[in-house]
């Protein structure tokens, strides 16, 4: 494939109106609405599997679903959030749909390789929930796989869901590769990496951890299904096997996934915050190299997953010391933002709001991960409830109130009509109460002795496991406004105008929504797109 | 006035710093701890609790008065400064983690060898040549092992008398104990205080793992690779032992008690106990 000028495609050949969204469209724009749209529908799926989850631990004994279907519920809950909802979205969605602009492109750099990846989500979603109904049993051994469980516990349910999430892997290599190419070779003249919006880096370090990560989970899983179909021997212990390898080669990709996860909602935050802030963004080349050194760290530190594996004393330590030191250009990030947000003029709307709960989550997140980074620490709370909240404080009060928050940023570019504040308003706080009453009890559980993956438990826990629940309630609730708010909206919303937040980043400088190849004319060279401030100081 | 400013943000960040402390050192989030090593466990959760509570709530309070000190008043379509960095600044936060980080590295170093985590670090040379030497020896001979886990300093001598082996085999879905100088084998753990106990545990079919909250000790029992782990109880009392790794459809349900007796009511257990002086 070349760096084709997209027009040949993208013209009157492509199915036009709604009918393009179910079709295989080239234009990056239809491909990110696709990711989005398929992703929350998949977000609703695991959030109802979370609701299995938090209705079975609402009492102390096993006493909803059966064993079985318990183990099958949570290991589904994992990969759908994980592979189909926050990766997809926070990379595929928002990437595809932003980042042409960014760069001043019409189009993707491999328009038809971005249908592909696309296009393998639908079937590998189907696949995976669709074992739990056909192969008799879905996986049970949780998003982990760790043999020997995952080789002992009903096989044809771990060979569609390692099926599946090679398929998802597959996609999701695609699309790094397309981001890479796009970000370095397809930028408009004059366009130089230093004036690239924030997104833009997120996304090349994202993707680089993407590319060189993902095969190895691949080559994993496919050494996995070889030990379950053929008998083979790679992590089997009873025939010599090495189980803890697995181990190794499995944290090796999904440690950076949390990177994968995480680093492309810092950049979305870096767009929003700014343009309601009214101020540039605090930092630009600090925050660079932060992303540049998160994405190298993330590669090392993947072994702080595996401090009771057996690990020698000497790997421990070193993976302590990498894992804090992700802390550092963390940080940075998270001053900077608050930088950005000093002396400006705040609009507090939704996307704000979400936006700044991000903060406040993700640094509680952030300071568990550093205490649990410690191995003294870790080796009391490792594979606890104490985890559980810690990493949903991380992808969900993280990386999924961002998704929110540029739900409501980038929804009148997507369709001309805002969404409604009032709505917004009341999804946000169900969501951010929710959240932590849900969450933040988890931590003190671990700390106490409960572990998780459990469906019964010490009637001690029985009072927080059901505010936990209530949490979870709410989180199911609060997606009411919010499918109200998009579906109202679209139908009947206020009209945003082109460009209702004045925002200097090149997607508002064309229509909302924007033609097909996105500008009418040349794309405009926007060489600084955090210059607020800068016109009213010169009229002074 | 820039006096003033200072003043303020001094007071402040003292309030933030004795509200840190006094959270860390107040606000109990522990389980009762009944090991020797709890204790150091305990203190390095106070440190982590304070620098995280000072961290979590001066981020939050600045966040927040950020967001109510400017917001936008109703009207203004004007932009903010326009600010695009301050060097000094960035050097300041760029400093103060990496400060914290690597104090917080130092401590929990310092506490891991308290716990001796880092003792085999130094034997670790001597033990891969015993492993060496005897890779024909069969299995159930501790010299064999991987030594995983925290709490295995001084294998061969500890500073309560003779280490008490117990050798635990961990399965779908129950913890068995055998005690190899006894020969007792039970379903629950006894330990007396004060003498060092040495797990070598194994698992038959898939990872589970030891968990005593009250011990703040974990390993994992892994299929293929014994691992050991040590630990000595202070504390009489009954604690749950807990099974941390998903191993199948009643992993909820695989927890037992490790007993901790005074040392003479541990004897009395032990001669109970014997399947010899029983039919003698």
């Amino acid at each position: 494939m070349t760096l084709a000028n997209p027009s040949d495609f993208n013209g009157n050949l492509q199915p036009q109106g709604w009918l393009r969204y179910f079709s295989f469209s080239l234009d990056h724009k239809v491909i990110g609405l696709q990711y989005l749209v398929c992703g929350f529908i998949f977000y609703l799926i695991g959030g109802a599997l979370a609701g299995v989850i938090r209705t079975e631990l609402i009492s102390p004994i096993s006493d909803f679903v059966s064993r079985e279907t318990y183990n099958e519920v949570l290991t589904l809950h994992g990969t759908v959030m994980i592979f189909l909802w926050i990766v997809p979205v926070v990379n595929g969605a928002f990437g595809n749909y932003l980042i042409p602009f960014y760069v001043g492109a019409r189009d993707m750099a491999f328009p038809r390789l971005n249908a592909v990846a696309f296009w393998l989500i639908p079937p590998a979603g189907i696949l995976l929930i669709s074992s739990y109904f056909i192969a008799g049993a879905a996986a049970q051994s949780g998003w982990t796989a760790y043999p020997p469980l995952s080789l002992t516990t009903p096989a044809a349910g771990q060979v569609v869901w390692i099926l599946s999430v090679l398929l998802l892997g597959g996609s999701s290599i695609f699309g790094g590769i397309n981001f890479i190419a796009t970000i370095l070779k397809l930028r408009r003249p004059g366009l130089k990496l230093m004036m690239l919006p924030m997104y833009c880096w997120a996304m090349l370090g994202t993707s680089i951890l993407v590319v060189l990560s993902t095969p190895v989970l691949a080559g994993t899983l496919i050494l996995l299904s070889f030990d379950i179909i053929a008998h083979t021997g790679f992590f089997n212990p009873t025939m010599g096997g090495n189980v803890v390898v697995y181990q190794h080669l499995f944290w090796f990709y999904s440690h950076p996934a949390v990177y994968i996860m995480v680093l492309p909602a810092f950049g979305l935050v870096s767009e929003i915050l700014p343009i309601h802030a009214r101020k540039p963004l605090f930092g630009y080349t600090t925050m660079v190299y932060s992303i540049m050194a998160i994405v190298f760290l993330g590669l090392i530190v993947w072994a702080h997953h595996m401090f009771t594996s057996g690990t020698p004393p000497w790997m421990r330590l070193f993976f302590t010391i990498a894992t804090s030191f992700i802390a550092v250009p963390t940080g940075i990030k998270f001053f900077n933002w608050l930088a950005t947000l000093w002396g400006g003029k705040i609009a507090l709307n939704s996307a704000m709001l979400f936006s700044c709960a991000f903060i406040v989550n993700f640094v509680f997140g952030g300071i568990t991960g550093v205490a649990l980074a410690q191995v003294p620490f870790d080796i009391h709370v490792h594979d606890t409830y104490f985890v559980v909240g810690h990493f949903h404080y991380i992808v969900y009060g993280g990386t999924v109130f961002v998704i929110f928050g540029s739900l409501y940023h980038w929804y009148p570019k997507f369709t001309g009509r805002l969404l409604n504040e009032d709505l917004g308003r009341l999804h946000f706080l169900l969501t951010f109460v929710g959240f932590n009453l849900c969450f933040a009890p988890q931590h003190w559980l671990g700390l106490n002795g409960m572990p998780r993956r459990v469906a019964e438990y010490d009637p001690a826990f029985t009072t927080l496991n059901q505010v936990s629940s209530v949490g979870a309630l709410l989180m199911a609730i609060s997606t009411l406004p919010l499918l109200i708010n998009v579906v109202v909206t679209a139908i009947n919303g206020k009209e945003a105008g082109d460009n209702p937040w004045n925002a200097l980043t090149p997607e508002w400088l064309t229509s909302s929504p924007p033609p097909v190849e996105n500008w009418p004319g040349e794309a405009p060279l926007v060489t600084e797109p955090y210059g607020y401030g800068q016109h009213q100081e010169a009229k002074a | 006035m820039p006096i003033r400013t200072a003043l303020a943000v001094l007071t402040a960040t003292t309030a933030l710093v004795l509200t840190g402390l006094w959270v860390g050192n107040n606000v109990n989030m522990l389980p009762l701890g009944a090991s020797s090593n709890a204790s150091t466990y305990d203190d390095l959760f106070k440190v982590l609790f304070s620098i995280g509570t000072v961290l979590f709530l001066g981020i939050v309070i600045l966040l927040v008065y950020s967001l109510f000190r400017f917001r936008r008043r109703s009207g203004d379509m004007g932009d903010g400064l326009a600010i695009e960095g301050n060097l000094p600044l960035e050097i300041v936060w760029t400093a103060i983690p990496a400060v914290v980080v690597l104090f917080v590295g130092l401590y929990s170093y310092d506490i891991y060898e308290r716990m001796g985590g880092m003792a085999t670090l130094n034997d670790h040379m001597s033990m891969d040549h015993a492993a060496m030497q005897q890779v024909s020896v069969k299995e159930g001979d501790s010299a064999g092992r991987v030594w995983g886990g925290i709490g295995v300093a001084g294998l061969d001598a500890a500073p309560g008398g003779p280490v008490l082996p117990v050798e635990v085999t961990a399965m779908q879905f129950a913890f068995i104990f055998h005690y190899p100088g006894a020969d007792i084998t039970s379903g629950e753990l006894h330990v007396p205080t004060g003498q060092q106990v040495e797990l070598r545990m194994e698992a038959r079919d898939v990872i589970h793992a030891f968990w005593v909250p009250q011990f703040r000790l974990k390993q994992d029992v892994i299929p293929g690779q014994p691992t050991v782990l040590s630990f000595t109880a202070i504390r009489a009392g009954t604690y749950p032992i807990i099974c941390a790794e998903l191993c199948g459809p009643y992993h909820g349900g695989m927890r037992s008690n490790v007993v901790v007796h005074e040392p003479e009511a541990y004897a009395d257990w032990l001669q109970q106990n014997t399947p010899n002086r029983t039919t003698a």
